[in-house]
């Protein structure tokens, strides 16, 4: 075998998840590090996102918890000498910074070899200008293309190539700031935004309506060359890939299409000299075999990760092993185990990918999709069909569809609109135009989707008005039998039939239709293959394989990955599988997050690729009969299934069903407190406006509000006063008897606290009590958390301490759990408890060097457990965990922080001291330190006045302060000199809009006065500009002071960078 | 998981049911094949060659610029019978585990009985019944026919040959000729006796030889190797393969039951191709480098094109 001449090599991972960056490089990065661990590489790992499993203790020899930026990175080398470094499994985040890092010349200097692909082709990808050249020299066509850097000449080169004309921007993730401009107006203003996220922008010819194809390519030194996965998306050209469901294999392309493309992108890759593992993009026209190369990502991405779930080929794995110096044929195909993994996986089922948007979360976000990627999340679904697949997959998103038909909750004004440019919801609308007559070939002239897509569709909607034929009688067995085989669940059927679930189930079993459980094994069943990689299907008449008789323990993992749920549970999944794996336990995972790790085949005994439902469920069980299922480690989805499937009669481990239900629901939840004299804020629940507006009144504003049924907006809200209460009760939600309101005591400057937990049979056993910078009404996944904590007192942290153990006997809890609370003085009241794990599991494990989920497994199987000495909770360092919002991507959403969540990912960085931690997790989320101008427009005279000695410590640091009217006149009178700028709407210069665009102020701080920013306001305007021209913005007076302090304390930067291994 | 026009019109198979692993057929239609100009860019014949087609999900509709006909509507015309909704995943590993069986689509309620395509001469059946001449250019070759496909003789006539096709038991000794081709086809290749007769005329005569699939074999046999049935054909579009001269591999289109084993071989005769999977003979050269034969498709069709330049490689011979 290879003998590689790199003892030591740096990974760089991607930082926070955030929109075009999400789980997908923890799957890369974990592979890539279990690659070169294979080989006795040792492995050096900077990423501080600290609920990765690429950062856990068994992976990477070392890991720095520090920002992914050249300063930190040179700090690093300089420390650790490695040889080599590993740029491709980081997203587009660790691409930059290692190009950097060799422009700067940083990696000679140490004489750290770039492995894999070199900065040169990596180079000829991501510079618009020199990829076209370098594929014009193989005569390979690339669209008509233009670069610009300046506005005027944006649209000097729009005219020439004709509109409409796309705009791209060169090293941008994800196509952030990227559009269609129709006209000179719209050039003018999009290329204004985009230059001012790069320095330069391409202009090019629109192809909108061509089909978009991918390739997944992989080379080794040797130039072997193949092609692991080709994908259509089914939205063609136009929307960005990320935003587009994609379909692998391809579903329209014949053989001469398919081996066009295929030849081209082995011929590009070779010419670009790629090694490792790479993607291209195609648009074809659906006309003729006419064809344009889109972009080439010479590096891990998006595409890859799914590619590597939807075939089971592991490319992260292999790529890295390429980067090494290994061939292609020296390595092993490790689903079959004895063939090479030197070919091109053959498939035989369909792969279908839908991504999941949170839109619906934000005020003034524009829903429609585009080229730019909005969405947070995806998920994959597997069928033989492919309208089993897609119907899986649209209740996999969890957003209340049960299928293709037979929803309520999606309804569209104007339908033609909706086609014809689309929000995240059009494959509803294409479902909803067919039931209002229109023909495939009308669809398909405003959507432009292949004809062959919506005939699938038209299939599924004829399908559903048959079953609706049968409403309230007995559906005929060979119908049922079809629906089935169509991806139709049994709820959506009892829908569509007017039945219940129960009945269609029974009518099932007697009809003996069942699903049957297949393998992914790379070679469509023509060459044995030992796989553990399964999926269910209605399209077959027998399982591949029959699990043994061992005891099998079911893990519910995360499901798609979303704004409040991302890849903390894929944390915990992955190692409940491990801690149960050792304890001698077969486990079977049920995930369908193609951006995962607990969707490795490796990390459990058997990995099934499905839906995370009851039905699901009670169908692996009906084959597998489960020593017990884990329903507290996946976040919401299964806890949200724990009584059903309690009642169905699965073995749960841990806490009881009952139990469960007891702290999700509120009024039980309420009691219970109200039974042992825990504090709780004031609630009631309401179902008229007048009653709601007594009670606000009787507790005192602002109250926070939670309806059960939104209209539109975000789902919760705070009110401070009687118009702000009526106005969102009557605008945004339904309140009534069926649609009842929560109205709960809104406590201002109030400290929140985490409490991560794990008890067994009732009994605390190990505990993490974390504050939040910011006080209480910022979401707890949007807030900043300091473990441990610094500024509570310790009377607070024993009443904690107390309320926690009386709750966790209570609820006979066994397994993992949080509970917030909050505290003003020393009261401390409990504002919400799961029986779950929690978001801060990892980052509380991490910091404590100890593993919460192995011992919550531990306890839910009974295993003898010692309570940890309490020395260890005496640390002697601190850390933060800040948010990532993804705000610039969200073209008009307004950046404030509240009490619905609105960050996309988080990081955690650890220090000597709370200010150095506090600092560098904020580097790590993109802050630029140290910055030498401000804007302050600070809200109300309170917040005026608590900042004050904030600005005046930003005044002896010698930063230039800006501020509008009213906040610049309180400075002024206090003695700080400012220059006042006019608020956007007034249209006057020296206008706050001009400056932020123009790059003259630094840091925005905008703290919004109501908590209502319902309309088009100054205030988000001003913050809008910010997220728009990529400048820093702070909502929150709490982080401006913390901010300030630390500022004023640490000066020199990069702070210092130790291992994590180094805080003990 | 694309090419089921090209390989319904493979004569490589002809006399079989053909059973596709990938589940969904059918959605691009066929092409339209209104003159020869037309099927001979898209087809490896201008008929089907198949007795029968099995898929698990056919597709009723069917969308593509180039089509103009459906799938069932061609094999309607062409009375192949059909059948979609079988779990061809199930039947491909019964195949797989049991070797290529007899079978039967049964219509209705009328049984037919069960029929032996290896009791007839599969290769008589497919080749040429007469001379055919076909291009022209400087240099001339003799494809013997044993089922060739239509991408062979296009791939000879982009590299401007003039081109001799001959039925498979043709005596080549007739002609005056710098080149021999011996193409694929369906079946055993000891019951081609004849047209190993005409490869070991070549080798004697040292004209160059190149021998695809059924016409590796026979030229194997010629050359004193022997041939045998295996316990896993192949039979896919990404069959990994090594050249060893270079190291380099390849993914190539194959679809074969027998294949050559090596030991007897006469000397001066070496590996070419190797299979990366299962090590078996993928290809073969004589030491004066002047006969080569491949046991996968280097004119592909369906499938990668990655070999193509072995057309150019014999080219280069003549």
């Amino acid at each position: 075998m290879h003998k590689s001449k790199y003892r030591k090599v740096l990974i760089l991972g991607s930082a926070a998840l955030k929109i075009g960056e999400a789980g997908e490089f923890d799957y890369s990065g974990s592979q890539a590090i279990k690659a070169l661990k294979e080989d006795q590489i040792r492995t050096v790992l900077i990423n501080p996102n600290i609920a990765t499993i690429q950062t856990s203790e068994n992976l990477a020899d070392k890991v720095y918890f520090v920002p992914v930026t050249p300063d930190y990175i040179e700090e690093i080398i300089r420390k650790e000498k490695p040889r080599g470094i590993l740029l491709s499994f980081g997203g587009q985040t660790a691409l930059n910074a290692g190009l950097e890092l060799f422009h700067r010349g940083i990696l000679k200097k140490y004489g750290v070899d770039v492995l894999g692909t070199s900065p040169q082709t990596i180079m000829d990808t991501e510079d618009r200008r020199r990829f076209v050249d370098r594929l014009n020299e193989i005569d390979v066509k690339t669209s008509r293309s233009a670069v610009a850097t300046s506005v005027s000449k944006a649209l000097e080169v729009a005219t020439e190539i004709g509109f409409p004309v796309m705009i791209r921007v060169a090293y941008a993730l994800g196509g952030l700031g990227s559009g269609v401009c129709r006209s000179e107006q719209e050039v003018k203003e999009l290329a204004a935004k985009a230059l001012n996220l790069a320095p330069q922008i391409l202009l090019e010819e629109y192809l909108s309506g061509w089909k978009e194809i991918e390739y997944e390519v992989v080379r080794d030194r040797n130039d072997n060359c193949i092609t692991v996965c080709n994908m259509e998306n089914m939205d063609p050209m136009g929307i960005h890939t990320g935003e587009s469901i994609v379909v692998a294999p391809s579903q329209t392309l014949n053989n001469h299409e398919y081996h066009k493309l295929r030849s081209i992108a082995l011929r590009v890759i070779r010419h670009l000299g790629v090694v490792g593992e790479c993607n291209i993009q195609y648009a074809l026209n659906p006309d003729s075999d006419d064809y344009r190369v889109i972009e080439v990502n010479a590096r891990l991405s998006r595409s890859s990760a799914l590619a590597s779930k939807a075939t089971g080929y592991p490319l992260a794995f292999v790529a890295a092993k390429l980067s090494m110096g290994y061939t292609l044929p020296d390595l092993k195909n490790s689903v079959t185990k004895v063939t090479s993994a030197f070919y091109e996986p053959a498939l035989d089922y369909v792969a279908v990918k839908i991504p999941r948007w949170d839109l619906k979360k934000f005020r003034r976000v524009s829903r429609k999709i585009g080229s730019g990627m909005k969405s947070v999340g995806e998920v994959m679904a597997l069928g033989r069909h492919f309208e089993e697949a897609l119907q899986k997959g649209l209740r996999m998103l969890e957003i209340g569809a049960v299928g293709l038909v037979g929803n309520e909750n999606f309804h569209f004004d104007d339908l033609t609109d909706e086609l014809k440019s689309p929000s995240e919801e059009r494959i509803f609308a294409i479902m909803e135009a067919f039931t209002q007559g229109f023909t495939i070939d009308e669809v398909h002239r405003l959507t432009h989707i292949d004809s062959w897509f919506l005939y699938k569709l038209k299939v599924v909607a004829d399908l559903g008005k048959e079953l609706a034929l049968f409403r309230g009688q007995k559906i005929p067995a060979e119908l049922l039998l079809h629906a089935k085989q169509a991806g139709f669940s049994d709820k959506q059927i009892a829908v569509l039939s007017q039945s219940e679930v129960h009945n269609i189930r029974e009518q099932r079993a007697k009809s003996k239709i069942t699903p049957f459980l297949r393998q992914i094994d790379t070679m469509a069943g023509e060459y044995p293959a030992q796989t553990n990689y399964l999926y269910l299907t209605y399209n077959g008449m027998k399982d591949d394989i029959q699990p043994t008789k061992e005891k099998i323990i079911l893990i519910l993992s995360s499901g798609a990955y979303r704004i409040g749920s991302s890849v903390e549970f894929d944390w915990c999944a992955v190692n409940t599988s491990q801690t149960l794996r050792k304890l001698g336990f077969q486990t079977m995972m049920l995930n369908y997050n193609p951006e995962t790790v607990s969707t490795d085949y490796d990390q459990s005994d058997m990995l099934v690729f499905d839906e995370i439902s009851v039905e699901t469920i009670l169908e692996l069980e009906a084959k597998v009969r489960f020593h017990g299922v884990i329903v507290s480690v996946g976040g919401q989805i299964p806890n949200n299934l724990a009584s059903q499937l309690a009642e169905a009669g699965l073995p749960l481990l841990g806490t009881p069903a009952d139990q469960i239900d007891r702290a999700e629901n509120r009024h039980t939840f309420s009691a219970l407190l109200d039974s042992l004299q825990i504090d709780q804020p004031q609630w009631k629940e309401l179902t008229s406006l007048q009653d709601a507006v007594v009670f606000a009144r009787e507790v005192g504003y602002p109250v926070l509000v939670r309806p059960s049924y939104v209209l539109s907006g975000a789902a919760m809200a705070v009110a401070s006063n009687d118009l702000e209460l009526k106005q969102y009760l009557q605008k945004a939600v339904s309140i009534s008897p069926d649609f009842p309101t929560v109205i709960s005591k809104f406590l201002l400057n109030a400290k929140e606290i985490e409490m991560d937990a794990v008890a067994k049979n009732g009994e605390v056993i190990v505990y993490a009590i974390s504050e939040h910078v910011e006080n209480a009404g910022v979401h707890s996944g949007d807030a900043t958390l300091v473990f441990p904590p610094q500024r509570l007192y310790l009377e607070t942290i024993r009443r904690i301490r107390l309320i926690t153990a009386k709750i966790a006997a209570a609820l006979q809890i066994t397994g993992p759990f949080n509970i917030q609370f909050i505290a003003r003085r020393n009261e401390v009241k409990v504002i919400e408890c799961n029986l779950r794990a929690s978001r801060s599991f990892p980052f509380v494990s991490k910091m404590l060097h100890l593993n919460l989920i192995d011992l919550a497994t531990r306890a839910m199987i009974q295993d003898q457990l010692t309570k940890p000495a309490a020395s260890i909770f005496e640390l002697n360092y601190v850390g933060v965990k800040a948010p990532q919002f993804s705000f610039t991507r969200l073209v008009g959403a307004d950046p404030v922080l509240g009490v619905e969540m609105a960050s996309t990912g988080e990081v955690a960085c650890l220090g000597d001291d709370f200010n150095e931690a506090y600092l560098k997790a904020l580097q790590a989320v993109g802050f630029r330190f140290p910055f030498q101008s401000v804007l302050l427009s600070t809200g109300s005279i309170e917040s005026k006045a608590e900042l004050l000695p904030a600005v005046r410590r930003m005044q002896e640091m010698k930063m230039q302060i800006y501020a509008t009217r009213g906040t610049g006149q309180f400075l002024r009178n206090h003695g700080i000199k400012v220059k006042i700028l006019k608020w956007p709407l007034e249209g006057k210069k020296p206008n706050v809009v001009d400056y932020i665009q123009s790059g003259k102020i630094d840091l925005v701080i905008n703290i919004p006065k109501n908590y209502q920013p319902e309309e088009l306001t100054n205030g988000y305007l001003i913050r809008r500009s910010a997220a728009d021209y990529n400048v820093m913005l702070i909502t929150n007076r709490q982080v401006v002071m913390r901010l300030i302090e630390a500022l004023s304390e640490k000066r020199t930067f990069p702070l210092p960078a130790k291992s994590w291994d180094a805080y003990r | 998981m694309t090419g089921y026009p090209e390989a319904l019109t493979d004569p490589s198979y002809f006399g079989q049911i053909l059973v596709f692993t990938y589940p969904l057929v059918g959605n691009y239609g066929m092409p339209a094949a209104k003159n020869s100009m037309d099927w001979q860019r898209c087809y490896e014949a201008s008929s089907a060659m198949v007795s029968g087609m099995i898929v698990e999900d056919y597709s009723m509709e069917f969308s593509h610029y180039k089509a103009d006909t459906s799938l069932a509507q061609w094999l309607y015309n062409q009375k192949i019978p059909a059948i979609t909704g079988i779990d061809t995943r199930t039947l491909t590993r019964k195949i797989r585990e049991s070797g290529v069986m007899l079978g039967k689509i049964i219509i209705g309620e009328e049984d037919v009985p069960l029929w032996d395509p290896n009791r007839t001469n599969l290769v008589q059946e497919v080749s040429v019944k007469q001379v055919e001449k076909i291009g022209s250019g400087k240099k001339r070759i003799v494809l013997i026919d044993c089922g060739a496909k239509q991408s062979i003789i296009n791939e000879l006539k982009l590299r401007e040959l003039d081109i001799l096709r001959v039925p498979w038991d043709y005596p080549v000794r007739e002609e005056h000729f710098d080149g021999l081709v011996l193409s694929s086809g369906p079946g055993d290749p000891m019951l081609c006796k004849p047209t190993i007769d005409q490869a070991q005329y070549a080798f004697e005569h040292d004209i160059p030889t190149l021998g695809i699939c059924l016409g590796h074999q026979i030229m194997a046999l010629a050359a004193g190797a022997r041939t045998y049935k295996m316990k896993y054909g192949h039979r896919s579009q990404n069959q990994p393969v090594m050249d060893q001269r270079s190291r380099k591999g390849y993914i190539t289109t194959q679809n074969h039951g027998y294949a050559v084993k090596t030991d007897h071989m006469e000397k001066g005769w070496q590996v070419l191709f190797e299979n990366i999977n299962d090590h078996t003979c993928e290809g073969l050269i004589h030491k004066s480098g002047k006969f080569f034969s491949t046991q996968f498709h280097p004119e592909a069709s369906p499938g990668p094109v990655d070999t193509r330049f072995l057309f150019d490689q014999f080219l280069a011979l003549l």
